[in-house]
């Protein structure tokens, strides 16, 4: 089969969404199908043989942060090209609400084509004022997906329609045969996430250190991930801060190891996941894991049958939950066990199959994806002489 | 007075351009009606089809061999007005038959019965997402088609208003659950 995936945000930027389709793409090219993928690019990033890119993506503020979209009349007519010469059986579109290279190949495109919402954000005002331009585009979507029943439920409120649960997928034995860290086990929490960024929740962990620290004098908490490191234990006493180890940026490796190695992982993030792909590696990893309530983390938790809930941004909630786990590591092998044979649902094999049955389902009886000819005015009002068009 | 003409003309130029873009919409949506239909009608004839192989194949005892091929067949031969309860009995034969996981387990160890197990599994998954596309596309057309512009101009033509297929497509538990 020919796909074609296009990706709204810039390739060279890491995020959730572009691994997602890397590692979608590369799946799907290891089961033997073409996959081309366009996504915004510096023209000098090297990219991987099966990226195009849509040219450089601009930063503009949109949606209360700034975002690196692509948008305006270059963008759009290398969309048009790649799709006439893709020929592609299917296209997947991700977030194609968004003002983007999805936006754009909704517009340029017909024939069948799957949509992606990985976002659940509440309905912004720019969505609602522009509710009447988006329809014709979004109507055009033959198949969304959602990536969790709490996406699919703000879907189905904002834009109307129904939409099918695919998770993201993750590759289970990469995370669950790394080799473990010594120096990284041992009455360890784990927290992987942006530091400087309050909705992942490091706050909250810090808050709530100093108890578990009273209850558990031999912790320690690893943090890894960008950010200042001098501000985030600025909250803390002068004698926990050595307690706290940053380890920076850190590979996709070492990410692993680390979840092999800690104790307990914690993820203590406030709101805006509507997945928590962090979550189902970690339980891929084997570690106990102690989440926020969040509706998305809930669910990938098996509402708790895989991992512990504490409430949200209740840091005295958090300090309870972590001890338990960590004086009890019985518990944690059962959570540890419970996970691991929970997690195997978002192994690449079973999402891929997913995501490929939905590919078939909508190119059955349809026909191939084309750029969107727009028929001329002659044409329509029946002026023409050519009649073949329609 | 030539200039009010003008504008006017103008006016009815612009509104005819926009009434000719909806009609296109709308022919667009139509044909992603028709698409989604006919996957739908393609994924319910292969439910049937596997379901009824898996009666007549003697892998499963003769009362429930009997209670899947009667569903199964009745769903093939269902009148159009009548499909969408057929096809919600045949659901419910097979959450009947497959209540017990051994049963799945008695089909996977007959000769064959591995691939056949697989077909029916990919079988009933696929039923809900096709007719979830299916009425995410009636819904959309469904949409535009109430406006007052389409209704007024008469933009949807003769086309029969889009009715979504309601059926029971709840899979047996046992047979569509993931790999653990």
């Amino acid at each position: 089969m020919k796909i074609g995936i296009v990706c709204p945000y810039s390739w060279d930027v890491p995020g959730g969404v572009q691994f997602h389709i890397r590692d979608l793409a590369e799946h799907l090219i290891g089961l033997g199908h073409e996959v081309s993928v366009l996504a915004p690019a510096d023209d000098e990033t090297p990219l991987p043989p099966y990226v195009v890119s849509a040219g450089r993506a601009v930063p503009v503020p949109y949606n209360g942060s700034v975002a690196r979209l692509n948008f305006g009349f270059l963008s759009a007519a290398r969309v048009r090209r790649w799709l006439h010469d893709g020929t592609f059986d299917v296209i997947h579109i991700h977030e194609p609400a968004s003002p983007s290279l999805g936006l754009l190949s909704c517009w340029a495109a017909q024939g069948p084509i799957v949509a992606t919402f990985h976002t659940s954000n509440p309905r912004s005002r720019a969505m609602i004022a522009a509710y009447p331009i988006l329809q014709p585009a979004l109507e055009k979507i033959s198949a969304r997906i959602a990536v969790s029943e709490y996406a699919r439920r703000t879907l189905v409120e904002h834009l109307g329609g129904d939409a099918v649960v695919i998770p993201n997928g993750v590759d289970v034995d990469f995370f669950a045969k790394a080799e473990t860290n010594p120096d990284w086990s041992g009455q360890t929490l784990g927290f992987i996430g942006r530091i400087d960024e309050p909705r992942k929740g490091l706050p909250v962990l810090m808050a709530a250190f100093p108890k578990i620290v009273e209850a558990c004098p031999d912790v320690r908490l690893l943090v890894a991930g960008r950010g200042d490191e001098e501000e985030a234990v600025a909250s803390l006493p002068a004698e926990l801060r050595e307690r706290v180890e940053f380890l920076g940026m850190v590979s996709d490796e070492d990410k692993a190891r680390l979840l092999r190695s800690v104790d307990v992982y914690v993820a203590p993030n406030t709101g805006g996941e509507s997945f928590g792909i962090i979550l189902v590696e970690a339980l891929s990893a084997g570690a106990a894991v102690l989440a926020s309530d969040l509706d998305a983390f809930a669910q990938v938790l098996d509402q708790g049958g895989a991992g512990d809930l504490f409430a949200n941004e209740n840091p005295d909630s958090l300090a309870a939950g972590a001890i338990a786990l960590l004086r009890d590591p019985e518990r944690r092998a059962r959570l540890s066990a419970s996970g691991s044979a929970h997690v195997r649902r978002f192994d690449w094999s079973t999402v891929g199959a997913d995501i490929l049955a939905v590919y078939e389902t909508v190119t059955d009886g349809a026909a191939a994806v084309g750029a969107d000819e727009r028929v001329p005015l002659r044409t329509r009002l029946g002026f023409s002489k050519d009649t073949t068009a329609s | 007075m030539i200039e009010t003409l003008v504008w006017i003309a103008l006016a009815l130029a612009v509104i005819g351009v926009y009434l000719s873009w909806t009609a296109g919409r709308l022919d667009r949506l139509h044909s992603r009606m028709d698409a989604a239909r006919a996957a739908l009608d393609a994924q319910l004839v292969r439910r049937a089809s596997v379901a009824l192989e898996v009666a007549t194949s003697g892998a499963l005892d003769p009362a429930s061999s009997l209670v899947l091929y009667e569903a199964a067949h009745a769903a093939r031969q269902a009148e159009e007005d009548h499909r969408e309860v057929a096809e919600s009995e045949l659901s419910q034969a097979l959450r009947a038959v497959f209540a017990d996981a051994d049963q799945v387990e008695v089909l996977k160890a007959a000769p064959g019965g591995a691939q056949a197990t697989e077909e029916l599994a990919a079988a009933v998954r696929r039923v809900p997402m096709a007719r979830r596309f299916h009425n995410d596309a009636v819904r959309a057309a469904r949409a535009l088609r109430r406006h007052r512009k389409v209704r007024w101009f008469r933009l949807a033509g003769h086309a029969p208003f889009p009715l979504a297929f309601e059926m029971d497509d709840e899979p047996p538990a046992d047979l569509a659950d993931r790999p653990t």
